[in-house]
């Protein structure tokens, strides 16, 4: 078996959720709109799902619950339905680190449909901008979007504030929390947050299902127009199985959030430090003291993240890069080039994003074999001269 | 994962001929760090046979580059300076058994790399054509200021000319969004609209040398291209005022205004007031003050509300 430290990406389906998940491929395959009992079980089951993601994030209701496919899905619906319920407001407010699935949508929705787009800024920490964030709100903003916490750096934004923020100019708040959701303690009920995205196999659920929270009271227009299921907020038939293995999977990690917040974070800890202390030229990236308990993000300076993911590879261990050659793109992450990381090392940020299967060998495995990782490297780039940057090294398109 | 091929693997995990070359006589220097690859190829040549006798590199850049520029060294230690002059980055990919389509720029770097190099040992300088602008294809290094020049001088119409002309979306063909979008917009301008899809599109070019990504050679019937003059700040700035002083009276019917408060480069800023101001339509308003500039000037900018300005 390897060492996986990519849960940021998507995390192992828990067995249990599996278990869970068996029967309603095969035994209870009924569609839960069907009035006979093959239905009713499947029906009844679902409930159980919506009951234990309520649970999970704090909802008031069970019915605020809308099983989507997933992430993106419930983002789109978040802000094309505030769009749509509130037509006369044409502005959106973002940040500039959200996941593509915010931020495609919202390039979209400005090159075509002519809504104006205030990305807001972060500073080197990736803390959002509260003052340009303040400008931005007025009485012509539909919807905020604004993450829980980065799916790159782990940074939590102050969500309550925001949202609390958009109500006072009757903008609807939604956040995307597909990162937070099972690894902070959340109480909706209690809060100022409209719509709320997860994703079930951030937090060992399969891929391809997913919530959106909408509080009961907020404006909806539904996506995906058809048939009654979910109260006519999502039409289709339910992917039963998902669902249930969605539901299983929120009710162990509402067993587990204390788990993240002190072994997971313990694991974390102990990785990066070690890390950055065997490592010359190497940083830590957002802000340490407050971010996700699982997520170690180092931007190794003068070489590039896909090189260090292949030698990784080669010792069994699985992390990530927000770099550039992994995505095919040639740009480095748009979250290191929005928290002002320069050119030689935002290319080289590495993340490594644990779980509650992480285990304290595993983190030393990977203290032991990094340091070799980066030497070997660093002996290949012109940028480096064995202590730091190279002079002289100008390449003709620099 | 990108699906590399073994040749690419063992070229990247053992790569040949890594590190610096003591004795170089030429030295190619290319690449941004702020595109994730760069390359320094040493060359140690023989200068009464032009072999080369030796060859090393430092690469800065993701498997591919690596291991490209690994069998770049390979290729061409032994061969004389002219015979080097062929290798390709074609040849590059071969060699690797191939590159997965994103990662062609890695064997294009290589390639350029080797011509820097030869040049810097002949004493010669050597220019390379990338450009500023948006990167827009990718796999074959094509920035947006290459095709608006293809388009411009060749008049070019639909998406399948581009890439006959510029091997822009000839790959993966990810960019071709963005090229129909700007190509739709270098049309706009002059009062066209691009061309469908033709039933039978001409086949895209084979991959070739680096000769033929480079400078783009336009048709011998076509006119040659007239550079555009390039304006002053002061005249840019002429412009935009004069600009925002033809859509005042449109603005002042409907009871709001316009005035310029700074141009940052493609950044030009504006401050709407009166009904303007905080109007619903605003985002409208400064997309058609950003059409009219863009008219005017000839160039792509950005038209963006004051309050969005960069805090001092």
């Amino acid at each position: 078996m390897g060492i996986y430290l990519d849960n940021n990406a998507t995390t192992r389906v828990d067995p249990a959720v599996v278990a869970e998940m068996m029967p309603f491929f095969t035994e209870h395959f009924g569609n839960p709109s069907s009035m006979h009992g093959y239905g009713a079980a499947v029906g009844g089951k679902i409930e159980w799902a919506r009951g234990e993601v309520q649970k999970l994030i704090g909802a008031a209701f069970d019915t605020e619950i809308v099983f989507t496919s997933g992430g993106t899905e419930s983002d789109s619906t978040a802000i094309l339905s505030a769009l749509k319920a509130y037509p006369k407001r044409r502005e959106i407010v973002t940040s500039v680190v959200e996941h593509p699935a915010i931020l495609s949508l919202c390039d979209f929705l400005e090159s075509k449909e002519g809504y104006r787009i205030h990305r807001i800024p972060v500073d080197g920490k990736g803390n959002l901008d509260l003052e340009r964030y303040e400008a931005a709100l007025s009485e012509n903003v539909a919807v905020v979007s604004i993450m829980w916490a980065n799916n790159e750096t782990g940074t939590i934004f102050p969500i309550e504030l925001l949202a609390g923020m958009a109500k006072k100019v009757g903008a609807l708040f939604h956040t995307d929390a597909v990162q937070a959701v099972g690894k902070l303690p959340m109480d909706l009920a209690n809060s100022a947050i409209d719509m709320l995205s997860l994703s079930g196999h951030k937090l060992h659920a399969p891929k391809g299902i997913g919530a959106l929270y909408v509080k009961r009271g907020v404006r909806f227009r539904p996506m995906l127009r058809g048939g009654h299921q979910e109260r006519g907020r999502r039409a289709g038939t339910e992917n039963a199985p998902a669902i249930v293995g969605l539901g299983k999977a929120c009710e162990l990690a509402r067993e587990s959030l204390p788990i993240e917040r002190t072994q997971v974070a313990a694991l974390r800890d102990r990785l990066e430090t070690a890390l950055v202390e065997a490592i010359p030229n190497c940083f830590v990236t957002g802000n340490p003291a407050n971010r996700l308990p699982n997520t170690a993000n180092i931007a190794f300076e003068f070489i590039e993240g896909e090189a260090i993911l292949l030698l990784l590879n080669e010792e069994g261990i699985a992390a990530s890069s927000g770099s550039a050659c992994t995505s095919g793109s040639l740009e480095p992450s748009h979250v290191m080039r929005a928290m002002g990381v320069p050119y030689t090392a935002a290319h080289g940020a590495t993340r490594f994003s644990l779980s509650r299967d992480t285990t304290a060998e595993e983190v030393d495995t990977v203290i032991r074999v990094m340091p070799g990782i980066i030497e070997r490297l660093r002996k290949l780039s012109p940028y480096w001269t064995g202590q730091g940057a190279a002079a002289g090294f100008q390449p003709v398109y620099s | 994962m990108w699906n590399y091929s073994d040749k690419l693997k063992e070229h990247f995990f053992n790569p040949k001929n890594a590190g610096v070359l003591e004795e170089a006589n030429a030295v190619g220097e290319v690449g941004s760090i702020s595109c994730g690859d760069a390359l320094r190829l040493m060359l140690q040549v023989e200068p009464e046979t032009q072999v080369i006798q030796d060859a090393r590199f430092q690469t800065f850049g993701c498997g591919s580059a690596i291991a490209s520029s690994s069998a770049l060294t390979e290729m061409i230690i032994g061969k004389t300076v002219e015979e080097a002059l062929q290798v390709t980055n074609k040849d590059i990919a071969d060699y690797l058994e191939g590159l997965p389509p994103e990662k062609m720029h890695c064997s294009v770097m290589g390639a350029e790399a080797l011509r820097a190099a030869i040049a810097n040992y002949r004493g010669e300088e050597w220019v390379d054509d990338h450009e500023e602008g948006e990167l827009i294809c990718k796999c074959f290094g094509v920035d947006a200021a290459m095709i608006e020049r293809a388009v411009e001088v060749n008049a070019l119409t639909s998406l399948e000319q581009v890439t006959n002309y510029t091997k822009a979306g000839a790959s993966c063909k990810t960019c071709h969004e963005k090229i129909e979008d700007l190509l739709e917009s270098l049309l706009a301008k002059q009062g066209k609209v691009p061309e469908p899809v033709a039933a039978k599109a001409p086949a895209a070019p084979a991959l070739v040398g680096l000769g033929d990504i480079a400078p783009l050679a336009a048709p011998e019937a076509a006119k040659p291209a007239t550079p555009a003059k390039k304006l002053s700040n002061v005249q840019r700035m002429q412009i935009v005022i004069a600009a925002l002083e033809e859509m005042r009276p449109y603005l002042k019917q409907d009871g709001g205004d316009v005035e310029l408060v700074d141009i940052d480069g493609k950044n030009i800023y504006v401050r709407l007031s009166g009904a303007c101001s905080g109007c619903q339509m605003a985002s409208v308003t400064i997309e058609g003050i950003q059409t009219k500039l863009v008219e005017k000037l000839g160039e792509l900018v950005r038209v963006i509300p004051h309050t969005m300005m960069a805090a001092e």
